[in-house]
């Protein structure tokens, strides 16, 4: 942590420079090119372009659609996150593995496979394709469908937060707890919440950006009927698509905004977080045995 | 209250953590599970406190069947190794935790919850740190809350499990003492588990010895000490020497010297490991008509409140011995020399092996 470092530990001035230069030219190229390019082509032809760009009914719709989703599916996965990483570190059970390992899976597999899955299960030619359709529940080409997507593609952020914070805490002051004759409820609320949130709301924030920005998998469930079920990232593909860059672009730029206030957001978590870890420390001993 | 447990039986997949463990612990006993790393003593005690359930077996409480009674219903205060404070409370709300998560009807006021903690930390000494957080606390101190925290919900049982096993040696002599004037103030039934022997003999008033889930024997310090009933309570409770000697006819012999069996000790074999404490043998620098064996001085530590002495027999085992201080500088020992080693009869523990000792190698 010190700022003083020994000259044997130090690269060569022009080593440090090269390797400073590169990761900066390589994000300028990557990041900040792209970035500069939407805002570019979104203010091209002006301010007024650009605000109008907002107006449109359906583009309003599309935010509309994306906040709804974003506010059902997030929810859904804090406490599937939460039952999950408690499950997992508070019990022995046989398949824990499996479970670890099938939480992470919509990491591994792409989103639009993540969507095929839907379509195959919920479609009108899906497994339960005909029984939805007697009973006229529509998922595919509906909200139901763009939600659980959503839920599917971004199940694993608060999970994993939690399992690996929940490991390293153990459960010794659950175990504390219910001696003292709290029940479960009691000690969620009391002992295992307050030691647990700061990780909870990053996976949170992670999970919500990830929910607003999902196009893949949404992309193939939700059969792009604008004002329906076009959410924002699909409605920006249909109208750059129909040439309207300065409408794609205008509405791409609040995307990044809104990434960009994200990261800003967590940023402060992580950096609370840290902070109160220090502060609180853990009330385990300073070495173990 | 007291405690009984008959048959228990726990498995961890192949490893037996409880083989058939039965234990009574009466009314205001202070004991102690002790015992090394693996023997099931925590394994134990979290049945007994009900945080683990074993595979077979009974717990009761007060001669009432208390097995699959839940944890918050055994009325049973758990002191954890590593405290499990809790970190985002101060000391005061840790210790009130149990006060303010009973059902409303139960529940103190907030003026008698107040008292009652304040009673508790001035109890633990900790009176003056009410506001702080377990992380600015030492360790000896966090232990200590986690006592009265323990304590606050007036416990019929109060369990610990290697209650200073995270400490520093002084603290740690300090804290035993102080559990010990605490349960003399107290009188709930405590069950403690530890791996130091020392602990156990100093503050329990019975100790519990184990090894590979089951219990080796269970009497007072002195009991056990003095009276152990296998190798393995001999071994444990102290520094031992072992020697391969021979038994007949009702004596052991070690070398030369041969000396009249303990009561206990089985009376025939043909080869037997005897167990000797380094405070039982002595050194002479000549023969004083005692029975006796020759043995070369190896290395000498005078550091401490007696002298060890480490030396090789004349057959080749290497051993100690342990003397005064008056006595070495009468003897006069240096590296190299040639001494006589004599034994006190009292305390020692054999252990014979028929045929050609199939328990105990040649090389020991």
């Amino acid at each position: 942590m010190s700022g003083a470092r020994s000259r044997e530990t130090t690269e060569p001035a022009w080593v440090r420079r090269l390797l400073i230069g590169g990761a900066l030219a390589y994000l300028a190229l990557f990041l900040f090119v792209p970035i500069g390019a939407v805002f570019a082509e979104a203010l091209k032809k002006g301010i007024p372009a650009y605000l109008a760009a907002f107006r449109d009914p359906y583009t309003l719709k599309a935010f509309l659609l994306t906040i709804l989703v974003t506010v059902l599916a997030v929810p859904l996965n804090v406490l599937f996150g939460i039952a999950a990483a408690w499950a997992i570190t508070k019990f022995r059970f046989r398949g824990k593995n499996l479970l670890i390992t099938l939480i992470d899976l919509p990491f591994s597999v792409s989103p639009v496979i993540s969507g095929l899955i839907f379509v195959l299960l919920f479609g009108n030619q899906g497994l339960l394709g005909p029984w939805l359709q007697e009973r006229e529940i529509r998922i595919i080409f509906a909200l139901p469908g763009i939600v659980l997507a959503t839920i599917f593609v971004t199940f694993p952020f608060v999970a994993r937060e939690l399992i690996a914070l929940m490991q390293t805490q153990g459960s010794e002051e659950e175990e504390a707890a219910l001696s003292l004759g709290a029940n479960g409820w009691q000690t969620f609320w009391r002992v295992t919440l307050p030691n647990i949130r700061w990780g909870l709301l990053y996976g949170a924030i992670l999970a919500t950006s990830r929910a607003i920005g999902e196009f893949g998998a949404v992309s193939v469930v939700s059969g792009h009927i604008r004002g329906k079920t076009n959410t924002v990232p699909l409605h920006i593909e249909i109208l750059y698509n129909e040439y309207n860059f300065v409408g794609a672009f205008a509405i791409a730029s609040l995307l990044v905004l809104t990434a960009l206030l994200t990261l800003g957001v967590k940023t402060v978590v992580q950096r609370r977080a840290r902070a109160e870890q220090d502060r609180l420390g853990s009330a385990a001993p300073e070495q173990t045995p | 209250m007291s405690i009984e447990v008959r048959n228990l039986k726990k498995r961890f997949g192949d490893y037996v953590a409880l083989g058939d463990v039965n234990l009574r612990v009466e009314t205001g006993e202070l004991v102690a599970l002790l015992g090394p790393s693996g023997a099931g003593k925590t394994t134990l005690l979290r049945v007994i406190g009900g945080l683990d359930h074993a595979d077979s077996g009974e717990v009761f409480f007060h001669g009432q069947e208390t097995t699959d009674r839940a944890l918050r219903e055994r009325e049973v205060g758990f002191v954890f190794q590593h405290y499990a404070l809790f970190r985002h409370m101060t000391v005061f709300e840790n210790v009130a935790f149990g006060l303010r998560v009973r059902p409303k009807t139960t529940r103190p006021t907030e003026a008698s919850i107040k008292d009652r903690v304040m009673r508790l930390l001035d109890l633990v000494h900790l009176g003056g740190l009410s506001t702080r957080f377990p992380s600015q606390l030492s360790g000896g101190q966090r232990q200590r809350v986690a006592l009265a925290r323990a304590l606050a919900v007036e416990p019929k049982v109060l369990l610990l499990d290697e209650p200073f096993g995270s400490l520093d040696a002084k603290v740690r002599q300090e804290l035993r003492r102080w559990l010990r004037r605490l349960h003399d103030e107290l009188h709930t039934t405590s069950v403690f588990v530890t791996h130091d022997q020392e602990e156990a003999m100093e503050v329990a008033d019975r100790v519990v010895i184990m090894n590979k889930g089951e219990i080796e024997q269970i009497g007072t310090p002195e009991e056990v000490y003095f009276g152990p009933k296998s190798a393995f309570v001999y071994n444990f409770l102290g520094n031992v020497n072992l020697f391969q000697g021979r038994v007949e006819g009702g004596r052991a012999y070690l070398g030369s010297v041969s000396l009249p069996l303990p009561d206990a000790s089985p009376a025939k074999g043909d080869s037997a490991t005897i167990y000797v404490r380094p405070h039982l043998l002595d050194l002479a620098d000549q023969p004083n008509g005692l029975d006796h064996f020759r043995a070369k001085v190896e290395h000498i530590h005078p550091t401490g409140s007696t002298v060890k002495v480490e030396l090789t027999a004349e057959w080749g085992e290497p051993f100690q011995v342990e003397i005064s201080h008056e006595r070495y500088r009468a003897l006069a020992l240096r590296r190299g020399m040639e001494t006589f080693v004599t034994l006190r009869n009292e305390s020692l523990f054999v252990e014979t092996t028929p045929g050609d000792g199939m328990m105990f190698g040649e090389g020991i």
